[in-house]
């Protein structure tokens, strides 16, 4: 390892400058394009940020403007933050996803003053808020496709001229650009990262150089990349989950980032690179093992037999694994014949076989879950964090994951549970404060510790345990304590229920709202010859209402408290969606707001004599018109609750 | 100059007049769509431009070469492609097959070279790849490069057919009924795709539609077919506005 002490002395784009030092001609970045992987070393990567950042500041950016970057994840986003780096600017990602006039109030509040966009659907919707946003002197984009009507317009710049303005501004002044790249300072702030939001609008996180090369520098300390180590960058850049990767990790190691050639494409480019390890929400994880299961479904009756065996065998070796220890031989023995005859391949057929470890993070995941990729083979681990701290402080080291937990802090990170029992941080990659929020940031960072708004407490091994979020939790009538999210994580293990909401707070019994997976319960429905239609008809199936009670039924088993066991459940005619406001653009539940939307579903649940319920649901498409189906919802009751 | 000239075009069938003395003149870089009720003879029109079917009376003219009596693919080499309206792909191939299909024209090298994949034959192979792989990208079916296209649904097997003939480097498209049996976001993406084909690929779109809003949106010019003959002709706004096209739409007052 690189002696890490001189790193954290960098700024990112000096550290850019080390590596092409370092290592010039090493691939970098990876472009899937036209079918082909185009790569770029260090040292291009290096010629394209100087080209963006002289660039820019032809076209006017100056020292701490701020630059907004409305993108799918492709090297020009790395070009432009990093170029704004350069001249002492900073970077914004927006969400791909944000509507017009979302984006209209984060430009406004973060100040933002250009825009990086790649393509025209993202043009536009800047065109719509034109008016609103005066500050903004520039929309950079990437794709001229579909750019022909505008291309009269100075507003609009084409990536391509930021380049040639670049190279330029280089010619005439060679000695410019380094001298910029000299000026940094490590605790310069350089990006400001968006909290997910799940309460109210989303805070601008500053976020300095230091606080990013730090986590990347820290998080190698106790998992070691190579600098051949592969990555895929499919995560939302306007996420920390994708940021500490692409600034923090990929700097301080030198590995290769490889971006796909569409969010759509995204999974089956995974399976190209096989990356060494990889990040993502709990989402992804239980989404590809519901892929799996179905996989196994639908394979022949040998491959089956092999898998339902050996997973197993897998499950049982794999609580050794987690926990260190050594396995009695017999048991290592048909482990190794499982990996080999049916996991091995199973696993190369998701784009997995090379990774040695994945991380979740962002919401908690079923320890079911854990033990399902540990069995497969598959390293999967916790890690816990805000966007505040760039969002990793605490994960599982190898030898030692245990489900219910979210490990140990990272080096450099100390730890305390306030007498609140909030999960209280310290380290070199906190956070010095939200964007022009002063009140905000000193309830955030009171008393010089991060408050990460989390319950929890530090268990006999030293693990941290997250239990939810400190306003999150809920009491029933009796004021026993319980956690909607842990909960609803156990409902969400079963491959038929796609999502859960749980209600009880101040309630004589916890009741819940269920979504069915469309797929599974799909498929399950056509291989009984259940007939069905639309979503909503699927749903409001007896057949399907009695699959899911079994999986209550057997959740209410391995309940560990009696007053966590689920007493009534409907299963709600719509999926939660995020265009519908009902989750987070990281995939969370908006309790709130789910709770407001569905306020007569709720009662229905907590008024025993409702059986059936009359309901009206709305459904806004997405050129923003609406209709309305009318639909009876079910409500059903668990027997012995 | 005229791109293509239809004069005094008439084709039957027996007894049946599928056309009457049609008479079009479709100018370059336009979108022109050909508007009718059913059987009114839109897709007879296109028969005879792409040489499936070949004219009773009249002639037709592509850059001042007769093709009146020219087979398909000699008017495919002119530069005329077609999207069928009921699709023509090979459902049991994949997408990118389909459409390095569609260059087979463009695979001038022989046997031995085939045979060794030396030279010409290597050579000629990445290029079509190349260029089929810019179609793909246009027409943003990345996802599906190796999917079949009978697993396909029918909006995305739609955007094949499209695919497959802007494959063969078209300087006119002839588009059969491209948005037929889509919804409304499949629609969009279309009519995005087919602006764009005109734009930016600077291609001459003959376009034949029953979505009016979507003809009037989009239409440099139009023509309107009943019973065989052009009942009017000229920009969406006069086309609007002509008595006859309201009769033979709504019904007389």
């Amino acid at each position: 390892m690189d002696n890490t002490d001189q790193l954290l002395k960098y700024t990112i784009p000096q550290l850019l400058r080390w590596r092409v030092g370092v290592s010039p001609k090493k691939t970098a970045l990876k472009e899937k394009e036209f079918g082909i992987w185009n790569s770029y070393t260090w040292a291009e990567y290096y010629d394209y940020v100087r080209k963006t950042a002289l660039g820019l500041q032809e076209l006017g950016m100056a020292e701490s403007e701020t630059i907004g970057i409305i993108s799918d994840n492709i090297p020009e986003v790395l070009f432009s933050a990093i170029g704004a780096h350069c001249l002492g600017a900073i970077s914004a990602g927006i969400y791909q996803t944000s509507m017009p006039d979302e984006i209209s109030q984060i430009i406004n509040y973060l100040k933002i003053t250009f825009v990086f966009c790649d393509n025209q659907e993202q043009v536009d919707k800047l065109i719509e808020i034109r008016d609103q946003v005066p500050n903004v002197k520039k929309v950079i984009f990437e794709d001229p496709r579909g750019m022909r009507d505008y291309m009269s317009d100075d507003w609009f710049v084409a990536i391509e001229d930021v380049y040639k303005l670049g190279q330029e501004s280089h010619e005439q002044d060679p000695e410019l650009f380094e001298s910029l790249v000299d000026k940094g300072q490590p605790d310069d702030v350089c990006h400001l990262c968006l909290t997910s939001g799940t309460t109210g609008l989303p805070k601008g996180t500053m976020l300095t150089h230091k606080n990013y090369i730090n986590m990347g520098v820290q998080i190698t300390q106790v998992d070691h990349l190579e600098s051949t180590d592969e990555y895929v960058s499919f995560l939302p850049f306007a996420w920390i989950g994708e940021q500490m990767n692409s600034f923090g990790v990929a700097m301080a190691t030198g590995i290769t980032l490889n971006f796909p050639e569409s969010v759509e494409t995204s999974m089956a480019d995974l399976k190209e690179i096989g990356p060494h390890f990889m990040f993502g929400a709990p989402r992804i994880y239980e989404t590809i093992r519901s892929e799996i299961w179905l996989k196994i479904d639908q394979s022949y009756w040998l491959n089956k037999l092999l898998y339902n065996y050996f997973i197993k065998v897998g499950e049982k070796a794999a609580n050794y694994r987690m926990q260190g220890e050594s396995m009695p031989f017999g048991l290592r023995i048909k482990a190794w014949l499982g990996k080999q005859l049916i996991f091995r391949p199973l696993i190369n057929q998701i784009g997995f076989l090379r990774l040695r470890r994945a991380y979740t993070g962002g919401a908690a995941l079923g320890p079911e879950l854990f033990t399902f990729y540990q069995a497969i083979g598959v390293n999967l681990k916790q890690i816990y964090g805000q966007t505040e701290i760039v969002g990793i402080a605490y994960m599982h080291r190898d030898g030692d994951v245990r489900s219910d937990t979210v490990g140990k802090p990272l080096p450099g990170t100390e730890c305390k549970i306030s007498d609140e029992g909030e999960i209280l941080s310290k380290s070199d990659s906190v956070t010095p404060g939200y964007f022009e929020l002063p009140e905000k940031t000193e309830e955030l960072l009171e008393g010089g510790w991060l408050h990460s708004g989390d319950a929890g407490y530090i268990d006999d091994n030293g693990h941290l345990v997250v239990i939810d979020r400190v306003s999150d939790v809920m009491h029933n009538k009796k004021d026993e304590m319980f956690s909607p999210m842990f909960l609803e994580n156990k409902l969400k293990f079963s491959p038929y229920i796609k999502e859960a909401v749980i209600y009880g707070n101040k309630e004589d019994f916890v009741g819940c709202l269920i979504n069915v997976d469309p797929i599974v319960v799909g498929k399950w429905a056509e291989d009984r010859g259940v007939s069905y239609t639309t979503y909503m008809d699927l749903s409001s199936k007896p057949e399907i209402a009695d699959l899911i009670m079994e999986q209550i039924i057997d959740v209410n088993e391995r309940a560990e408290k009696e007053h966590f066991k689920i007493k009534r459940f409907a299963l709600l005619y719509k999926l939660l969606d995020v265009d519908d406001g009902e989750l987070t653009k990281t995939g969370k539940i908006r309790r709130k707001f789910v709770q407001e939307k569905y306020q007569n579903l709720y009662e229905g649940l907590y008024n025993k004599d409702t059986d059936n319920m009359e309901v009206e649901a709305l459904y806004k498409y997405q050129d923003g018109q609406s209709t309305t189906v009318k639909t009876s919802i079910k409500f059903y009751t668990m027997k012995g609750v | 100059m005229e791109h293509l000239i239809v004069s005094d075009v008439t084709l039957s069938f027996g007894g049946l007049k599928a056309l009457s003395q049609v008479n079009m003149e479709i100018e370059p870089g336009l979108i022109t769509s050909i508007i009718g009720p059913n059987g009114a003879g839109k897709t007879s029109m296109l028969n005879c431009v792409s040489g499936f079917y070949h004219p009773t009376k009249g002639d037709i003219f592509y850059k001042e070469k007769k093709l009146t009596h020219a087979s398909p693919h000699q008017i495919s080499n002119m530069g005329i492609a077609r999207a069928f309206q009921n699709l023509e792909l090979f459902s049991g191939l994949s997408v990118l097959d389909n459409l390095l299909l569609a260059r087979h024209q463009n695979l001038n090298y022989n046997f031995f070279q085939a045979l060794l994949f030396f030279g010409k034959a290597s050579r000629v192979e990445s290029e079509n790849r190349a260029y089929v792989e810019g179609v793909i990208d246009f027409m943003e079916l990345e996802p599906y490069r190796k999917s079949l296209v009978g697993n396909l649904s029918y909006g995305v097997q739609k955007k094949v057919e499209v695919a497959r003939a802007l494959t063969l480097a078209p300087e006119l498209l002839l588009l059969d009924e491209p948005m037929a049996g889509m919804n409304i976001e499949e629609k969009e993406d279309i009519v995005r795709f087919v602006m764009d084909i005109q734009k930016e690929r600077g291609v001459t779109v003959v376009l034949v539609e029953h979505d009016l809003g979507v003809v009037m949106d989009i239409s440099d010019r139009i023509y309107v077919l009943d019973f065989g003959e052009v009942i009017g002709s000229g920009t969406p706004q006069e086309v609007s506005e002509n008595p006859k096209v309201i009769e033979a739409y709504i019904g007389e007052e």
